[in-house]
């Protein structure tokens, strides 16, 4: 029975800080053994949301359940099958890296033997062999992320929750924690968030974009790129009658979508979006130039997370 | 069981492996030092018949070790977890507030007691340099530091609750401080005063620190007094459950 349930179910959740909405009716579900990236600028709503699935907060209303369990009226269950890393991944500098592991171990309810012999072979999943003894405030940051990792791992979690895994490395650091990620993947499900777009491309199988307390987006990674065709988009303010640049531009094989917004005046801006990753601005430049129209700007945009949540808010808009 | 126990290892381990932990143990035997060094001075110039120790827990300078310690060594309890965010980490492992709450408490104790270990030390060098028997007499040794236990664990309940109010440790060592120097004063000399209203006084005698440890020094082993310190200890560990409960209020 517990198997069939998915391993996180979230209906309607809320949470509210005077003031302020943080989360706002989100509902999503994540089934077992899948890598899921919460994307969003800062203040979206990540960490609190992980925050309640974690059980360390309340929610104002609306429910969440992890294998289950609901996250407040059954806190310890729900603990029990979370490895969770904080944002910032707070640890215990003063401590020795197998020490402080041994203890987490213990807090998580590992029997002493047990819990050796876990710290052992977390300390080898993340490489941290080599340091076991030395004390984690004098380690780079690197290492305590592994450190931090391997604490979310130790009692064997069928779920990982991870707040902003790679902020603050060096890209070095970030690739080896980022492989450390996807290697976790194959065995339990992991949720990890994120702002910033590279990451949850490469670790993660599916991706929810949260904006302001919102979902703006639940989609498979992959499906993402291609909804966001916003790769090469190019954007031209002309100053031509609106019917004249539809035609123009409608019809082009290379040409997957046109948008036209007046401006000010006669001025056109025309927004193109390419099939296939082609560089519109020779063929707009030229099309411009054949009809004789006054052009003011040419640019191509390129794809940042930013964009997305232009187009993601703006498709919104349009839905509602 | 074994969760509790490593949490009270990891509250000790904070205080050795930092700095502070020794500090604090050296403050506390250079103020008892100073303490009974200026006691058998003021003995030698005028016979007292009382032993040294009863005078001891009447000076000044054993509740000034015990006011300006105690905030030191609960300060971190929770604010410094809360600052920098271990405490997220560690509220959610599966463990239940009330252990929290009570590994913190007992960490605090049994350092505070430690902090008093080398004490037995200058009492034997008192005894070999007075000749007084009464010095190591076991039953009033043993009441001694019973009543430094309690006195110790009150000062750490509401230590640890004005820790858990806050993020900073600075204003959860200044909260503690007020907190205990005002609880300490209730009962300093209330006769003295001359202002309060005729019903207060014994009211407030029973609160009087300074002369429950005078009695707990002469070996007497009252039962009220356990029942003061143990229902205040309690009330504040109470509180501070509240505290670490209230995250979770909506």
């Amino acid at each position: 029975m517990e198997s069939a349930a998915p391993m996180i179910e979230v209906e309607n959740l809320t949470k509210r800080y005077p003031g302020r909405t943080a989360v706002d009716g989100i509902s999503f579900q994540i089934g077992r053994g899948e890598v899921v990236g919460f994307l969003g600028p800062n203040g979206a709503g990540k960490s609190t949301t992980l925050r309640i699935l974690s059980s360390f907060l309340p929610a104002t209303s609306g429910t969440a359940r992890v294998a289950g369990f609901d996250v407040f009226r059954e806190p310890d269950e729900v603990r029990r099958r979370i490895g969770y890393m904080p944002e910032n991944n707070p640890l215990h500098l003063d401590m020795r890296v197998r020490e402080y592991l041994k203890f987490r171990a213990r807090l998580k309810g590992l029997g002493w033997r047990r819990s050796r012999e876990r710290v052992d072979a977390v300390l080898q999943q993340c490489g941290l062999t080599d340091v076991a003894g030395r004390i984690i405030g004098q380690l780079s940051k690197g290492y305590r992320q592994r450190v931090g990792l391997s604490d979310a791992l130790v009692h064997e979690p069928d779920l990982i929750i991870l707040d902003e895994p790679t902020i603050g490395l060096d890209p070095h650091q970030i690739r080896s924690v980022r492989a450390l990620v996807k290697e976790l993947g194959k065995k339990h499900t992991v949720v990890l968030s994120t702002h910033i777009l590279n990451e949850v491309e490469m670790t993660c199988s599916r991706v929810l974009i949260l904006h302001r307390g919102r979902i703006l987006a639940a989609d498979r990674t992959e499906d993402l790129g291609r909804r966001m065709s916003l790769d090469g988009q190019v954007v031209a303010e002309v100053e031509a009658p609106e019917v004249a640049l539809l035609e123009a531009f409608r019809d082009l094989p290379e040409v997957e979508h046109v948008e036209v917004q007046p401006l000010d005046g006669n001025w056109r801006r025309v927004s193109l979006i390419p099939r296939g990753g082609v560089d519109l601005r020779p063929l707009v430049a030229a099309e411009v130039r054949d009809n004789g129209w006054p052009l003011r700007e040419l640019t191509r945009s390129r794809q940042s997370l930013e964009d997305i949540f232009i187009h993601l808010t703006r498709g919104k808009v349009r839905e509602d | 069981m074994s969760v509790f126990f490593a949490l009270v290892r990891r509250e000790l381990g904070g205080h050795f492996n930092s700095l502070t932990g020794y500090v604090v143990i050296a403050a506390v035997l250079l103020l008892t030092g100073f303490g009974l060094v200026d006691l058998i001075e003021r003995i030698r110039q005028m016979p007292y018949d009382a032993p040294v120790t009863e005078l001891f827990y009447q000076t000044t300078y054993f509740w000034l070790v015990v006011l300006l310690t105690s905030p030191v060594i609960t300060m971190r309890t929770y604010a410094a977890e809360k600052a920098t965010g271990t405490y997220e980490a560690l509220m959610t492992t599966p463990v239940g507030d009330w252990q929290v709450v009570l590994a913190k408490f007992a960490g605090a104790l049994v350092f505070f007691l430690l902090t008093w270990v080398p004490f037995i030390g200058v009492l034997f060098s008192l005894r070999q340099i007075t000749g007084e028997a009464a010095l190591f007499e076991p039953v009033i040794v043993a009441v001694t530091f019973l009543g430094i236990a309690l006195v110790g664990g009150l000062f750490m309940a509401v230590g640890c609750f004005a820790s858990a109010l806050t993020r900073s440790e600075i204003i959860a060592a200044m909260v503690a401080f007020l907190f205990g120097i005002g609880l300490w004063m209730l009962g300093y000399r209330p006769e003295a005063s001359g202002m309060l209203p005729t019903w207060a006084v014994p009211a407030l005698e029973h609160m009087s620190m300074t002369r429950h440890m005078e009695d707990f020094a002469r070996g007497m082993l009252v039962g009220r007094y356990v029942v003061y310190y143990v229902t205040v200890t309690g009330l504040f560990l109470f509180l501070t459950h509240r505290i670490v409960q209230s995250r979770r209020w909506k």
